[in-house]
């Protein structure tokens, strides 16, 4: 019954959707402000039905309700209660389900916190946003429904894909639908924009907290996905540039540059068409990442529904809603007129590098990732591009963009010179180059690539802080000065600096991570990099829905013990899946990693063990990355009257 | 229950993980050659995992081949050729820099260059058309200014 009223409540409202993509949408063309009055409590009101839908569904996966067919495909009676909530998006139609969910509530926020947006603005934004959402509902509606009920119900189901449960994989499609779904929001802006014919600085003001927030939660899921790569895959790689990967890391690109060059157009009213482009191509990557993950026409990990249909459905929203918006940009950008100019050497520029850098690497992504595609339906040649292709393609560009990073930081608006900045910088310079050099004497024999990336993470790191302490001015009082600072500013370095630390972990980790592969018998203790590690018993386990092989390791630092820990291969055997349970000692400056394999013919069992010396600054900088976005969300100007004048009383903030 | 247990492990661990101790190569020059190349080779039934990094059998069969040929003395490229006069470039987790492959090569390096390109040329043109009125006059200026600066003579 409630699974019923579920259905019912999602067809409702998809009709919500078209109402509210239609009504608001002639209101503002015509000027009636009754007709673009009704985007809101339409957007509220679809959001709620959406929600109460999604939770029907979230019901029948609480209490195991067999009768649903997608409760018995992804499902067990024994399985946690975290994952019986978690596997309602751990399956296609779930997750579908949680996409529009996110889209009406980014929606209906847009319409319960615009408030001071013009009421056309406002009314387009809801209409192009209900757009989406209506195509998106008659997606689940019509290719993949998830209230589909089965005649005769099983006795139990056939469990959610081992892999899938873990706490970590739990909350990581949460979080990067919230980041890949705020994108619609920049882009019905951006799309309401162009019909509007007008972007201004407020313009860029609403457009930028939505972006920044969508840019976070992408940056956390994305973290959320390397590092359960990291600890459940089992030889503990974070990054795979697999296309399910890729799909999520282009629009993460792209919303960075978005997010840079609205302040262009915040504070300047220069770039403004760029903006607009970048806002719709940031959805449109969103879409190209669902049509990947939903089609399954580039083969992944994670595609868990290969079906034709499903993706040329997607292919169609993408083909309308990407033809339509770029049409729209074709006839209407002429019309956006910059205003501000800017030298050579300014922050702009060093905004319109760091724009051309993010794109350009985002679209070097692009290309590797559909190139197996195009080389077979093109040139008919069976192809891979995998990882070695990656990262030969795509680091220099990071490489670059680090090492302008701390100099366009600094740099004034409009007009700047190299010198004094430069002059400014050279300390932070030094000081990188030196810890590289250290990092160089530490290894013996390596490859260059860690004191390359310590010395360009250190060179991020202090060049933020120096930007910071820069700008508290000169005389008494800069520490209280450096506190009180604008939260733009301080999420602007913390961000920054974040960034510079996941270059120090990938660096590092890759570059000096020591493996050791061996068969180990109970008791056996073996070196690994300087440490002892003890293989001390192996014993079988039962888990709730799971088997275990667990065996007990610890680690030794001479006659100190430093970690016991415990490696498990379990068999999950409703879904006749083994997974590997990685035992992890996380430290700061390095992790153990164990993993335990199969019994041998001759005795002992196959063992592997990993030092990863900073393997989690590579999920700490982005965490911090994540906080420098909040912080800057908490800025004061986003909280007062977007639009609005300056605000009587304002303190002159240095030129940024 | 222990033994059916043991049972049910026999039959559903059967994928084992990546490289086995078995498998390694007794002179560490060797083996940590066989490692560089295991990454570049693709484990042909998976998606997208490297042989390296693959629990498959067909991944186990293609790391003792190249452990194989490395034993015997072939150098690195050889290896490869190998392997992919079999397998086909299908193989190869870096495609080749031939062909229409130069496109995807070369796709990333041109576009910053169409970039920087564009970049500049926006910001001239931006700065031109800004600051051009103000420098220069009009027509109508230009007469005026003639006919003043005529009259002051005359």
């Amino acid at each position: 019954m409630i699974s019923e009223l579920g259905h019912f409540a999602l067809i409702l409202a998809g009709f919500v959707a078209l109402f509210q993509a239609v009504v608001p949408f002639i209101g503002a063309h015509r000027g009636w402000s009754s007709w673009m009055a009704a985007a809101v409590p339409a957007a509220t009101a679809q959001f709620l039905l959406t929600a109460f839908s999604f939770a029907a569904l979230t019901h029948a996966f609480v209490t195991s309700d067999f009768t649903l067919k997608l409760v018995v495909e992804n499902s067990h009676s024994l399985k946690p209660m975290l994952y019986k909530v978690s596997g309602v998006w751990g399956n296609h139609e779930g997750s579908m389900l949680l996409w529009v969910l996110i889209l009406t509530l980014f929606g209906a926020l847009c319409g319960w916190f615009g408030r001071n947006l013009p009421p056309s603005l406002k009314a387009r934004v809801l209409s192009v946003q209900a757009m989406i959402a209506a195509a998106f509902f008659a997606f689940i509606l019509f290719t993949s429904n998830p209230f589909l009920r089965l005649a005769v119900p099983p006795m139990d189901g056939h469990d959610l894909n081992p892999l899938l449960q873990d706490p970590g994989l739990a909350f990581h499609p949460p979080f990067l639908y919230l980041g890949y779904v705020g994108l619609s929001l920049t882009f019905s802006f951006a799309v309401a924009a162009l019909i509007e014919g007008r972007v201004d600085a407020a313009w860029g003001r609403w457009v930028r907290p939505w972006t920044l927030v969508s840019w976070m939660f992408l940056t956390v899921g994305i973290a959320l996905g390397s590092w359960w790569a990291y600890y459940e895959l089992g030889w503990g790689g974070f990054w795979f540039w697999d296309p399910v990967e890729n799909a999520s890391f282009m629009p993460w690109l792209i919303a960075a540059a978005l997010l840079h060059c609205a302040i262009v157009v915040e504070k300047r009213e220069s770039l403004k068409n760029w903006t607009i482009l970048l806002a719709i191509l940031a959805f449109g990557f969103s879409l190209i990442g669902t049509f990947i993950v939903r089609s399954g026409v580039i083969t992944s990990v994670h595609a868990f529904a290969n079906d034709p249909e499903r993706g040329v459905f997607i292919l169609a929203i993408l083909a309308v809603f990407m033809g339509g918006a770029l049409t729209l940009y074709a006839a209407r950008a002429g019309a956006m007129q910059s205003k501000g100019v800017f030298g050579l050497v300014s922050r702009e520029s060093a905004l319109v590098a760091n724009n051309i850098l993010l794109a350009v690497s985002c679209f070097t992504v692009f290309i590797g990732t559909i190139w197996p595609l195009v080389a077979e339906l093109l040139f008919g040649r069976k192809l891979t591009v995998g990882a070695p292709f990656f990262n030969a393609a795509f680091t220099p560009f990071m490489v670059a963009l680090a090492v302008i990073l701390p100099l366009g930081a600094l740099l004034p608006w409009k007009r700047g010179r190299l010198g004094r900045v430069a002059m400014q910088l050279w300390p932070v310079a030094l000081l990188a180059v030196a810890v590289g050099l250290l990092a160089f004497a530490v290894q013996t024999g390596r490859s260059a690539l860690a004191p390359i990336g310590i010395a360009l993470g250190t060179w991020l790191i202090l060049g933020s802080l120096r930007d910071l302490w820069l700008r508290t001015g000169r005389g008494e009082g800069r520490l209280r000065r450096l506190v009180h600072l604008p939260r733009a500013d301080w999420g602007k370095s913390v961000a920054h600096a974040g960034l510079g630390v996941t270059f120090i972990g990938i660096a590092a980790m890759t570059a000096w991570q020591i493996e050791d592969i061996r068969v180990a018998k109970i008791g056996d203790r073996f070196e690994v990099g300087g440490y002892g590690i003890q293989l001390d018993k192996v014993e079988e386990v039962k888990g709730p829905n799971y088997f275990s092989t667990m065996a007990t390791m610890t680690v030794w630092d001479g006659d100190r013990q430093i970690a016991m820990l415990h490696p498990e291969k379990r068999v999950y055997p409703v879904a006749q899946m083994p997974t590997t349970e990685a035992g992890i000692d996380n430290g700061i400056w390095r992790d153990f990693y164990l993993v335990i394999g199969d019994p041998q013919a001759a005795g002992g069992y196959a063992v592997r063990t990993y030092v990863k010396p900073f393997a989690n600054w590579i999920w700490a900088g982005a965490i911090i990355m994540a906080g420098g976005g909040l912080l800057s969300l908490t800025d004061r100007r986003f909280r007062v009257a977007a639009g609005a004048a300056k605000a009587p009383g304002r303190r002159p903030v240095p030129a940024e | 229950m222990r033994l059916i247990l043991a049972a049910l492990m026999l039959v559903l661990a059967l994928p084992a993980f990546a490289v086995q101790p078995d498998e390694m190569l007794s002179d560490p020059a060797l083996e940590s050659r066989a490692r560089e190349l295991s990454k570049e080779l693709r484990c042909l039934v998976c998606r997208n995992e490297s042989i390296d990094e693959s629990n498959a059998g067909l991944a186990r069969d293609l790391r003792l081949l190249v452990r194989e040929r490395l034993v015997e003395g072939d150098s690195d490229a050889e290896v490869i050729d190998f392997v992919v006069d079999r397998y086909g470039e299908y193989v190869l987790l870096k495609p080749t820099l031939t062909g229409a492959n130069l496109i995807l090569w070369v796709a990333g390096p041109v576009l910053l260059l169409a970039g920087i390109g564009i970049g500049i040329g926006y910001q001239r043109r931006n700065r031109l058309s800004r600051e051009a009125p103000a420098e220069r006059l009009s027509e109508d200026e230009a007469a005026r200014l003639k006919a003043i600066l005529d009259d002051g003579s005359a």
